[in-house]
Parts: C-alpha cells; sequence; structure tokens
C-alpha cells in the first residue's frame, strides 16, 4: 500500500510541476505585464508618482524625505532615516522604556525648535511610521512648524499657512482615514514661494 | 468630520459593499465548482499538464494531489529564489541564502506569507512576480479546493467522489482569483499603487540620494489581498506608501481581504441547498469579528498603553494617512482572515489591540479565516459543536444530515489539536533557548509577546508578524517553517479524510430530534464551543504575554 502511495504521489507531482510550469506564464509573466500595460493609462502613477523640480525629478509625492534645517517642514521620526531600500517600523512595543524615552526626548527637541510647550507637540511628531516612510505629518504639526519656516524663508507666517492649506490633503472621499499635510510638496511650495 | 464618525462610516459602507457582493459573487463561486463545462483556456492547461479533468478523485487520491502540488511548488519557489541572479531583473541581487529560501518558499506555497526576507533588499523582480505572486494565485485557489471538496462530502450521498483537485484549483486561479485580481491591481495603480520594472535613484529636495523603487507591486498586492496571502512587495507591507498610497486604497485592500471568505459562506450554503445555513456560519464568523473589532479599536483610538500616553495617542507604527481606525480595521481584517498583510507595526500596537489581534488567528483564522481555510475550519468547529450538543442530550450528533460518529471525530480532534500544539510546543522550544532572548526586539512579556505571535501565526498561516523579532537565525527559519508546513498541510489532509468519511454515508432524514443548526441557538452554541477551545488552550500562553501587558 505504501508503494503504491508514493507512485501516487510521484505521478501527481509531475502533473502538479507541468501545471505550475503553465500558471507560472500566464500569472506570473502575463498577468503583471498585463496590469503594467494597462496601467500606463493612469500617467505616472504606475512610476511612482515622481515630483519635479525645474523638470529633474527629487522624489515621489508618495514618499517621505529626510530634511534638515529650519528652512524646511520637518517630516515624522523614521526608524531607517527615509531609506527607501529598509522600509521599517520601529517595531517597539507598547510598555517599551526605550520607546517612551525617545518619545519625551522628541516631545522636548520639538518644544525647544518650535517655541511652544511639550503639551502642544502633537503626537506624530514625536512617533515613527509603519513604513519610516510615512509622506505626510498631521495639519497640527505643519501649524507649529509654521512660524519657525516662514521666519528661515522670509516669508510671511499668513504666506505660510496658506501653503499648508493648499498641501492639505482631506480625507479619502471625505471620511476614509485621515487628513495630513504633505511634506515634499509643501517644501516644494515653501521653496518656490521662498525664492521669489 | 470628527475620527469617529470617519471611522464608523468606513466600516458602514464596508459592510455594506460586502453585503452587495455577498449573493452574486457567493452564487458564481458556487456555479464555478459545480459546472460541469470547460472553459477553452482550461481545457488548454490540461492539456499541457497532462490531467485528465473528467476524473473523479477520492479523498486520498485527492489529498495526494494537494501534498504532490505543495511539495512540488516549495521546491520550485525555493530554486527560483537561489538561483535569482541568473533571471531577468533581478535587481543585481544575489541568491537568498538556503534555509531563507525554504522558509520563504513554504510561507508563500501555504498561503502563509510570513516575511523573514525584506523584499526591497532580498528579491528581484522576477522572484517577485513569477516565484511569489503566482503561489499566491495558486495557494489560495488550493484552499478554496480542499473547501469545495468538504463541502462535497455532506452533499454527496454513498459515493467516495470528492472531485477533481486539478479542476477545482484551474477553476478557482482562472474564473475567480485572476479577473478579480486583474480588476483589483488597475484600481491599485489608479490610486498610486506602483507597476513598473526599473528602480531610479535620484538626489531628495534636501540633497540627499533616494532610491525610487519600482517593481510589479501593483499586480501582487491586489492578489495579496485578495487570496488572503500577506506577503508584502516591501519590508513594511501594506504600510509602504508604493503598496497603499491613500486611505481609499487602504479601505480597498481591507474590502479585498474580506470578499472573498465573506462570499464563500453564501457559496457554502448554495452548494448545500441551505442558503440560511450560509448565513448562520456567517453570524457566527461576523459576532466574534464585530467583538475583535471594537476591542481593538477601542484600545488603539484610546491610547490605552503607556507610550502613548506619553505621545498623546497610539500613532507609534501607524501611518498619518491611515490613522487609529483604519489601522485597527485593517489589523482586524488581517488576521481574522488567514492574510496577514499589516498597514501598520502590529509590535507597536496597544497591549490590548495587539493582544486581540493574537487572539484572531488563536480563534484558528475563522473570523472569517482565510480563503476556503475560514470554511473548512468553521465546518469542522461546527462538527465539535453538534458533537458537544449530542453529548448534552444523549444523541448520536449528526451534520446537514450526515452522522458524526468515531471516525469523523477522529479527524475533527486530530485537527484541532495540530495548531494548538504547534504553536505552543514551538514557542515553549523557543523560549527554553538562551538565544531566543537576543532574537527578541523588546524586553520582558512583550517579547514572550513576539515568540508567541511568531509561532501562531506560522501555525495558522497568517503571517503577519509582531515584527521586532528577529528570526533569521537557522532556528527560526526552520522552525517557523516546519509550523507552516504542518499546520497547512495536515488539517487540509484530515479536512480531505473527513470529507471522504462523510461523502460514502447516506443522508439521515430530518426528524423532530434533529438540532437545526441554521438557527440563532446553533449559531450561540458555536461560538461558546470556539472560545472555550480556543480559552482552554491559549490562556495560559496569552497571560504570559499580553494579558499582563495590558494590565500594566
Amino acid at each position: 500500500m505504501f508503494s503504491s502511495l508514493l507512485t501516487d504521489l510521484v505521478r501527481q507531482s509531475l502533473a502538479g510541476l507541468r501545471l505550475l510550469l503553465v500558471m507560472t506564464v500566464l500569472l506570473g509573466v502575463g498577468y503583471p505585464t498585463a496590469v503594467w500595460a494597462a496601467g500606463q493609462a493612469f500617467g505616472d502613477h504606475a512610476d511612482g508618482s515622481p515630483v519635479r523640480l525645474d523638470g529633474e525629478v527629487v522624489g515621489s509625492r508618495l514618499l517621505g524625505q529626510q530634511f534638515e534645517g529650519d528652512e524646511w517642514f520637518l517630516p515624522r521620526p523614521s526608524a531607517n532615516d527615509y531609506d527607501t531600500l529598509a522600509s521599517a517600523p520601529s517595531n517597539l512595543g507598547p510598555l517599551s522604556t526605550d520607546l517612551i524615552a525617545s518619545i519625551r526626548e522628541r516631545k522636548a527637541v520639538v518644544a525647544a525648535r518650535e517655541g511652544v510647550e511639550e503639551s502642544e507637540v502633537p503626537a506624530d511628531a514625536v512617533t515613527a511610521s509603519g513604513s519610516g516612510l510615512d509622506p505626510h505629518i498631521s495639519l497640527a504639526y505643519a501649524e507649529l512648524q509654521a512660524r519657525r519656516v516662514a521666519a528661515a524663508n522670509g516669508l510671511s507666517v499668513d504666506a505660510v499657512e496658506r501653503l499648508i492649506e493648499e498641501n492639505t490633503q482631506g480625507r479619502g472621499l471625505g471620511f476614509l482615514g485621515e487628513p495630513g499635510v504633505n511634506v515634499l510638496e509643501l517644501n516644494l511650495a515653501v521653496a518656490a514661494a521662498g525664492g521669489d | 468630520m470628527s475620527d469617529t464618525l470617519g471611522g464608523l462610516l468606513t466600516i458602514a459602507l464596508l459592510l455594506a459593499l460586502l453585503a452587495a457582493v455577498y449573493v452574486p459573487l457567493g452564487d458564481y463561486m458556487a456555479r464555478v465548482y459545480t459546472s460541469t463545462t470547460h472553459l477553452r483556456v482550461e481545457r488548454a492547461v490540461y492539456r499541457l499538464s497532462g490531467v485528465n479533468p473528467a476524473a473523479e478523485q477520492g479523498a486520498r487520491s485527492y489529498a495526494t494531489s494537494v501534498i504532490g502540488f505543495s511539495l512540488v511548488s516549495v521546491v520550485v519557489l525555493m530554486v527560483i529564489q537561489q538561483g535569482q541572479a541568473a533571471l531577468p531583473m533581478d535587481r543585481d541581487l544575489p541568491g537568498v541564502p538556503f534555509w531563507m529560501s525554504f522558509n520563504t518558499a513554504v510561507s508563500f506555497v501555504t498561503n502563509t506569507n510570513w516575511q523573514s526576507y525584506a523584499g526591497e533588499s532580498t528579491l528581484g523582480f522576477t522572484a517577485q512576480m513569477a516565484g511569489l505572486a503566482v503561489q499566491n494565485f495558486l495557494s489560495a485557489a488550493v484552499g478554496i479546493a480542499v473547501a469545495v471538496a468538504l463541502i462535497r462530502g455532506f452533499v454527496r450521498s454513498r459515493s467516495g467522489a470528492l472531485g477533481n483537485f486539478w479542476v477545482d484549483l484551474t477553476r478557482g486561479t482562472i474564473r475567480v482569483l485572476l479577473p478579480m485580481a486583474f480588476v483589483a491591481a488597475l484600481l491599485l495603480v489608479a490610486g498610486g499603487v506602483v507597476q513598473s520594472f526599473s528602480d531610479s535613484t535620484m538626489p531628495t529636495l534636501a540633497g540627499h540620494s533616494q532610491v525610487l523603487t519600482g517593481g510589479p507591486v501593483a499586480s501582487q498586492e491586489a492578489i495579496k489581498e485578495l487570496g488572503n496571502n500577506g506577503g508584502g512587495f516591501f519590508n513594511a507591507n501594506s504600510a509602504h506608501p508604493f503598496e497603499n498610497p491613500t486611505a481609499i486604497t487602504n479601505f480597498l485592500e481591507i474590502f479585498l481581504i474580506l470578499v472573498l471568505p465573506v462570499a464563500l459562506t453564501r457559496t457554502l450554503g448554495t452548494m448545500l441547498g441551505s442558503r440560511r445555513q450560509g448565513l448562520a456560519v456567517l453570524g457566527v464568523m461576523g459576532v466574534l469579528w464585530s467583538v475583535s473589532l471594537a476591542v481593538t479599536t477601542w484600545a488603539e483610538v484610546g491610547a490605552h498603553s503607556p507610550a502613548a500616553q506619553v505621545a498623546g495617542a497610539a500613532m507609534e507604527g501607524k501611518e498619518t494617512r491611515f490613522g487609529e481606525w483604519a489601522t485597527a480595521l485593517f489589523a482586524v481584517a488581517t488576521t481574522g482572515t488567514s492574510t496577514g498583510a499589516v498597514n501598520a507595526s502590529h509590535d507597536s500596537l496597544t497591549a490590548t489591540g495587539g493582544g486581540t489581534v493574537l487572539v484572531n488567528m488563536m480563534l484558528g483564522e475563522i473570523v472569517p479565516g482565510g480563503v476556503g481555510a475560514g470554511i473548512y475550519g468553521i465546518l469542522v468547529m461546527a462538527i465539535l459543536a453538534v458533537f458537544v450538543a449530542g453529548l448534552m442530550v444523549g444523541r448520536t450528533p449528526e451534520l446537514l444530515g450526515k452522522k458524526i460518529s468515531a471516525r469523523q471525530m477522529t479527524y475533527v480532534a486530530l485537527y484541532t489539536l495540530t495548531t494548538p500544539a504547534l504553536v505552543l510546543v514551538g514557542t515553549g522550544i523557543a523560549i527554553s533557548r538562551g538565544s531566543t532572548a537576543d532574537a527578541m526586539g523588546n524586553p520582558g512579556g512583550h517579547g514572550f509577546s513576539e515568540v508567541l505571535y511568531a509561532f501562531t501565526s506560522a501555525a495558522n498561516n497568517n503571517g503577519s508578524a509582531f515584527g521586532g523579532i528577529t528570526v533569521t537565525s537557522d532556528f527560526f527559519q526552520i522552525m517557523l517553517g516546519l509550523a507552516m508546513l504542518i499546520g497547512r498541510l495536515l488539517p487540509i489532509v484530515l479536512v480531505l479524510l473527513l470529507a471522504g468519511s462523510l461523502a460514502e454515508q447516506g443522508k439521515v432524514p430530518v426528524t423532530a430530534g434533529t438540532l437545526p443548526t441554521h438557527k440563532p441557538l446553533f449559531v450561540g452554541m458555536l461560538v461558546g464551543v470556539i472560545l472555550i477551545m480556543t480559552g482552554l488552550t491559549y490562556f495560559p500562553a496569552l497571560a504570559l504575554g499580553p494579558i499582563a501587558e495590558a494590565l500594566v
């Protein structure tokens, strides 16, 4: 009985191998190629939604970037310093003393930098995102940074707040997810306005 | 609009859409698996594969096909990964190390999609789309095939035949998964998910260098959710903006995760000729799912953890565009099905939120469970429930016109023991090793939770992780690989043997003494049996990890 079971297994496995090869051509080559071809209808979405400055690609509107310095709006903390070849969260647990210490430290840094009370610092400013590539910050965190960025770029606070408003993405369909400000697009707008 | 209203509307729209497709999709799938005609492309597949689509298989033959196909798939996928440098679009990456390739091959063939690899830094595009993504389709189709075989076991009378595995596999792939995945992939591209075949590097606005990672992401993302696979193209999975760019794509992905497991309960009812039975099964899943969603949302939105309290909200490991509500919804959907995709770091969820998604998997992946796996999982639990009910009143238990005797109960008992044994023994062995402490990403109780989560996820074929744990050592690659393999194939073999034994029986007529299994009483009974089984099995382990953490 055992040998007949084994013979059957070998016979079935060979049929399975042939079926797998056929399916690999259909699902592994034909399907993604068809999606790619049809996806061209959506412009540069299939290519990662690149953002250009003077014709040169400077990033993707979907991917966060590292910024330092007072002239920029700063993104959320990132567990991987916005390295797209190593997307990752911190994976620190809800009781982690390391995480709690980091959050306290970030809070103090942000409060000092923006000249506000620690209690005014929003949560997204002191927590790392799920991907390490979060392109957004909350409206609250953007508004917190407006005064500093305006001063560093020689712009009025009103002008910068208008730019924040223009670069705020609302909830999907009006109710899905959370609103957020796209940091790269906002910084591009600030740079353009400051360069005038 | 407030977060609460937005969150509640999101859930309402999700349920409305699932309700809208429930009947047409469920009945369509019933027709797919009962039709006697073959499509031209299917005939071509059968001819090229050398299988006879007209041949009926008994339990043993059907199981042999599943095992043979799975083993061949593992070997082929290992070869593809190890030899990826010879394939086109390899991104100049070397072959995947042996045990990582074993773990990943098993992971995708078993529909687990546990990630011990980081996609963007480990795999070329060909290995992803012609290796991993192919198994995304086929492993899901295998799950549905086994569920359909079990349903046939209940439907058929005095026949040992359960259908033809190759036909079920091919039809599920070509008539159900492929067209739905194609449409979903295009919707994802429209939403911003990448579908290209090259990377590019550019200087960022602030003068740093950043790689714009490309790849056939949308095509893989669509089937990853639809087929309840969950293995990310990128390490960060569906938290990555190129896999899940907006709150709308996030919603679409949650819908894709749930649509087949939910609609399959209609398929079950239609094939059984008792649609109320399908609804009763869905009711059990719905009750457990709702409780799980309520608890997780409460914990995340309420920021019920020390770290979240200090930060002001539970945003560690979450993306701004999703927020707490959509993250909790995704987390419950992905762990209640066997998907395991994540749009946030589960490791950083609050203790209660993380503990609840862990329990979701411990329930045995039946709320509403993996594609196909949820159906056969809950039917096995239903047999257990009628058995318990039969003991209470001293009657021979029966389900859907079939007598449940010692032989059936043997299969059911072995089925219900397999996964807990793998989880608890695996966790025990891992914890007893000194080196496991170094693998944990967090100290203390949460480190234990990481190990428990890993084995629960692997043995239940979910694939999500408390990602802080480092699982690249040979020990974890092999142990978790075996947990996935045994946790998938042994239950499938038992289900098929059970199906065969049911198909051989005649139908028992319904009498006044028959326990109706489509009424609220039985729904409550089944919920109770599931909770008691899970509680008795896992409470001690849970007490050491998430429960202890939540009480801090």
